[in-house]
Parts: structure tokens; C-alpha cells; sequence
């Protein structure tokens, strides 16, 4: 928004660009560092380093990742973990989401008293840091007996995803104006049917940045991941540590970079094709 | 309704019926969802009230595997206060958060400013500044831990080239460690910093920078002196996001460093891990975890203060 003419100067100009690629740069490196090494061979790597350019592009670290590396001890590959956190991810988003939406419903457009106060607490786990839940929930899933199951894990992030979905809808339908509500009320609606054929309708953007921030959050979760899961039962990113942390073999970095890619990958197409939500995300909740 | 539609800014949104049709939904009574609606609230709002509570609890006392209700009074909390792996956490979290906020903040504050400069290729720019946010913690330490290590990544790729002297040894050197999870840190999270203030500089009204203009300031001192305090809202909350991100942070440092070389990097956050799930101490656990919240506390409430206050006067900006 700059006038033109303070930044005019062709010299100006070419620093600005300058530095604005060489950031760039700095951001791209280490994806294109781990792309370039899941085409290189184990002993091309550990000759140079990790920075080079594949002298041809083989698939084998690709293969191995997926299907048939050793990962603690279970030689299956990333995939099976792949799975794991595809079965947590899905259902836990979509949960988690469809029970923020109604908090958020209730919180905004059913004001009774004390709602300030139920919103203010559930905002609050939105900051609670996961270590101030760790053992209640290892008490709580071993008395359910959801220890080291997928099942476990959906819960968590379904009840965990609560404080962040419910943060989002109830912030989106403040601004419904209450009249919607009063005349369907009058038209003897109830509380579902208000729900169901008034605000659902008015929601597809909400839901869509809450389903692009849930997914992405519980895709990428680590800490409840490692402590309430082992072996065959682990999300990708604990699969994922347990891998770089073989210490019984040589660094297989080739295999590894693959594997990285591959987990990381669900998210990073979410953000290139939802970017736009996905930054509405990041802003809902600080510029409001 | 189709004001609704425009204020929601909801292109795809169908029309809603008002008067509803019967169907399944009115045969549902409508005593039995409020009380759902509520049960769901209630549990969203026990769930943060009763866990937080029951680690207190459990904090004042013995447990150790498994929870036991011997009450110890504050024997952890004076045990961890006085304990060298909890100082030194400390220690490392100040030095890192300071590192990380300041870095994420600055650096996002250039990116955004550079991009101001209705130049080319913005999104395309953006999109790279932004992906890092998209990965996950463990990712980010994975593949930085490679890029640092000595004998793998940049110093040994620097020797090659020809500079043999070339020293890059900070991951496994134990003063400048921490200064690899800042490095890292400030990667995954500096493009969130930049998208918010770009989005404060982009909500600012263009009389502002044509007046600033007129007054034949530099660029520079323009946004010093005039864009950036007014966005200062944004500016506290991006500082205040990151602090609390500092003091959570976990995964990176256990992906990037594993806390070490010794303790050189391990934070509150590790230590509450390792005396909880390794040494299968559920009370001092609970109490390292309970002064983590206290930290968080320290900065969080001032901060909704803050946020209340700059409401109750009708907001400015933002």
C-alpha cells in the first residue's frame, strides 16, 4: 500500500526482492533438502551429507518407508501408522466439531446466565497445557480400558477438541443476529430444529476453518500420541520419533526423509488447498 | 435472511426455512436436546475444571505409579524448586522463549512489512512463509536435527565446498543448543507472526499511509513510527501466543535435541514428562505440571485483563 514512489528506486526494489527470496529460501530448504534425500541412496548420504543432489532418482526409500522399514522393532513400514492416525484424526475432527458447533450455539444464542462463564472455562483448556491432563487421562482411559487404543485417543482429542471448536463457532455465531432466533421460536421451533435448519446452514464457513484447524492439530499431536499409545497402536508422528530414534542400526536418512514426507504430507495438502481457511484459522482467534 | 448470508459472508450459504417442516427433528422433544445441549457443555466444562483440579490434587501426594491420596502438602513443589534439572529448565526456557519470541516476532514483522511492498508473486511468497505452521513439531525436529548436525548437514556440507575450518557444531555444544531449538522454533512459527500483521497492516486505513507519506517520512521510520504502534493490539497478541507456545513447547525439543547434550535443552516441559511417564513419579509430576500452568497463568491472565479492558472501551482496532 505503499506509495510507489518511496520504494521507487530500482536499487530499492532489487534488495526487496533480494531479501524476500532468500527468506524463501530459508523457509524451502528443508523441505528440499528432505525431498532430494528420499531419492538418494543410504550410502550417498553418509559419504557427503545431507545437502546434495541425488545422483539418480531412486524409489526404494519410498518403498521401504512405506511398507517394510523396521520401526521398533515392527517391519511394516509408516503406513500401518498412517492408518492409525487417519482412524484418530477423521472421526476425533468431526466430533469434536459437530459438538463445539452446538456449544457454540448454545453459548451464543441461547444467552442464559452464566454462559460468559461456561465460554470463559471452555476458552481456558484452549490454553491449558496437555502435561495438567496427562495423568487424569491415564487414569481415566485405563479405567475404561481404552490404554493404548485407538479409541483412547479419539476421545482425548474429541473432548480436547472441544475447547478449540467451541471457541470457534461461538465466536462465529455472536454475530447471528438473536431476531433469526426469536422468530423461529416464535414459529415453535425448538432447539434442535433451530440448530439443524437455521444455524447449520449459516455455518459452512466456520466449519470449514474448524475442520481444517481440528484435522491438522490432531494429525500433527504428539505428546498424547506417544503417552497413551505403543507399538502397532501409534499415530504417525510417534511412529515417526520411534524411527529417528533407532539407535540400533545406522541413520538410514534416505528412508527416513521418505517417511517424514509422507507423514507430513495430509497436512501440507490441506494447507495448500485450504490455505485460505487454514489463515483464517490462525487469525480467528488473536485478531478477534 | 439474506442479510444474514452478507454479514456471515457466507457465499455458498442456502437459504434456512424459518417455519420449519415436520419431520424427525420436532418428534425428538425438545426438553431432551437442551439437555443434551447442556451435558455436552457441562462435560466440556468439568473436563478443563475437574482434570486441572484432580493433577493438584495428585500433586500434594505421593503417588507414584499409581495415584494415592496421602497428602505430602507442597514437599514436591519445594523439592522441584530447589532440584538443578528444574532450574535449569527454567534457565533454558527463559533463554529459548526469549530467542524464539523475539526472533518470530521481528522476523514476522519484516516478512510482513516487505510484503506490503505490493510486490509480485505475494501469495506465492506467503504460501512459503506460512507452510512450516501446517507440520508437525516432530517433523520440524527431525529434519532440522539433520540439517544441524555436524557431521551430516551444513557444517560438513561447508567443509566440502572447500572451507575446512568451517565450525557449526552448536547442536551438540552444550551453550549453543538452545539456540538450535530457537532456530527451528523460529522457522515453524515466524510465518504465523507474519500473516497476522499483514492482516493488522492490511486492516489499516490507506488515509493513514498516504498521510505518512505526505509527510515524506522513510519507509522505514513510517512503519517504526506509525504502521506498527497502530497495530499494537496484534502485536501484543502475537507476542503473547508465542510466549504461551514457548512454555508448551514439548515435541520440538524431544524430536530435535532429545533435551540434551546433558540437560542443556531441556525444558519444564521434558522434565514434567520424564519425572510423570520415566521415573513413574505421578505427584512431583503433577506439581512440575501445576507450576507450568502457574507460568502460563502469569501470562495469560494479564493478557485477558488487558483484552477485557480494550473491549469495555469499544475496542479499537482489531
Amino acid at each position: 500500500m505503499v506509495e510507489a514512489r518511496s520504494l521507487s528506486a530500482r536499487g530499492g526494489r532489487i534488495l526487496l526482492y533480494a531479501i524476500l527470496i532468500a527468506f524463501a529460501a530459508f523457509y524451502l530448504t528443508p523441505l528440499i533438502v528432505v525431498i532430494l534425500n528420499s531419492f538418494r541412496s543410504f550410502q550417498e548420504i553418509t559419504q557427503t551429507s545431507v545437502l546434495g543432489f541425488p545422483k539418480e532418482f531412486r524409489l526404494d526409500n519410498w518403498v521401504q518407508a512405506w511398507g517394510s522399514y523396521c520401526i521398533a522393532g515392527i517391519c511394516s513400514g509408516i503406513s500401518p501408522y498412517m492408518w492409525n492416525s487417519l482412524l484418530i484424526a477423521v472421526p476425533a475432527t468431526l466430533i469434536s466439531t459437530l459438538l463445539g458447533a452446538m456449544n457454540g450455539y448454545l453459548l451464543s444464542l441461547w444467552r442464559f446466565r452464566g454462559a460468559g462463564l461456561i465460554f470463559g472455562i471452555i476458552t481456558f483448556g484452549v490454553f491449558l497445557p496437555a502435561q495438567m491432563k496427562l495423568v487424569p487421562w491415564a487414569i481415566t482411559l485405563r479405567d475404561l480400558g481404552l490404554s493404548n487404543t485407538l479409541a483412547g485417543l479419539v476421545l482425548i482429542h474429541v473432548v480436547q477438541g472441544m475447547s478449540f471448536t467451541t471457541l470457534f463457532c461461538r465466536n462465529y455465531y455472536v454475530n447471528v443476529p438473536q431476531d433469526l432466533i426469536k422468530a423461529a421460536k416464535v414459529d415453535g421451533a425448538g432447539f434442535l430444529q433451530i440448530f439443524w435448519r437455521i444455524i447449520l446452514p449459516l455455518s459452512p464457513p466456520i466449519l470449514i476453518v474448524t475442520v481444517i484447524w481440528q484435522f491438522t492439530g490432531i494429525w500433527n499431536e504428539f505428546l498424547y500420541g506417544i503417552t497413551f499409545s505403543e507399538g502397532s497402536a501409534r499415530p504417525v508422528t510417534a511412529a515417526l520419533m520411534a524411527l529417528s530414534a533407532n539407535i540400533a542400526q545406522a541413520r538410514e536418512y534416505g528412508i527416513e526423509s521418505a517417511s517424514v514426507l509422507i507423514a507430513a504430507l495430509p497436512t501440507l495438502l490441506v494447507y495448500l488447498f485450504g490455505g485460505k481457511y487454514f489463515v483464517r484459522g490462525l487469525t480467528a482467534g488473536a485478531v478477534k | 435472511m439474506t442479510q444474514t448470508a452478507t454479514t456471515m459472508q457466507a457465499g455458498q450459504t442456502r437459504p434456512a426455512r424459518t417455519a420449519p417442516r415436520r419431520s424427525w427433528l420436532s418428534d425428538i422433544p425438545d426438553l431432551l436436546t437442551r439437555i443434551v445441549a447442556g451435558l455436552i457443555a457441562a462435560a466440556a466444562v468439568s473436563y478443563v475444571v475437574g482434570f486441572t483440579l484432580w493433577t493438584v490434587v495428585i500433586s500434594f501426594t505421593d503417588s507414584t505409579l499409581l495415584p494415592e491420596y496421602s497428602f505430602v502438602g507442597f514437599k514436591h513443589y519445594f523439592t522441584l524448586l530447589r532440584s538443578r534439572v528444574w532450574q535449569v529448565a527454567y534457565f533454558n526456557l527463559t533463554i529459548y522463549g526469549l530467542g524464539f519470541i523475539l526472533g518470530a516476532t521481528g522476523l514476522g514483522l519484516l516478512l510482513a512489512i516487505l510484503i506490503d511492498q505490493k510486490i509480485r508473486a505475494e501469495n506465492l511468497l506467503r504460501t512459503i512463509y506460512l507452510y512450516p505452521m501446517a507440520l508437525s513439531f516432530v517433523v520440524t525436529g527431525t529434519v532440522w536435527a539433520w540439517l544441524l548436525n555436524p557431521t551430516i548437514g551444513v557444517e560438513h556440507f561447508v567443509r566440502s565446498l572447500g572451507w575446512a575450518q568451517f565450525n557449526f557444531g552448536w547442536l551438540v555444544d552444550r551453550d549453543m543448543a538452545i539456540y538450535c531449538v530457537v532456530i527451528a522454533a523460529i522457522w515453524q512459527a515466524s510465518g504465523f507472526a507474519m500473516a497476522l500483521f499483514l492482516a493488522g497492516l492490511r486492516s489499516l486505513d490507506a488515509d493513514l499511509y498516504k498521510a505518512a507519506a505526505i509527510d515524506g517520512a522513510s519507509p522505514a521510520r513510517m512503519y517504526l513510527r506509525i504502521m506498527v504502534p497502530a497495530i499494537w493490539p496484534i502485536v501484543v497478541s502475537v507476542l503473547v501466543i508465542l510466549l504461551q507456545t514457548a512454555i508448551k513447547t514439548y515435541d520440538l525439543v524431544r524430536a530435535l535435541t532429545a533435551g540434551g547434550p546433558g540437560i542443556a535443552t531441556t525444558l519444564p516441559t521434558n522434565v514434567v514428562y520424564d519425572y510423570m511417564f520415566q521415573r513413574g513419579l505421578m505427584g512431583a509430576g503433577s506439581a512440575a505440571a501445576v507450576m507450568l500452568l502457574l507460568s502460563l497463568l502469569i501470562v495469560l491472565l494479564p493478557y485477558a485483563l488487558f483484552q477485557r479492558l480494550r473491549r469495555g472501551k469499544g475496542g479499537g482496532h482489531g
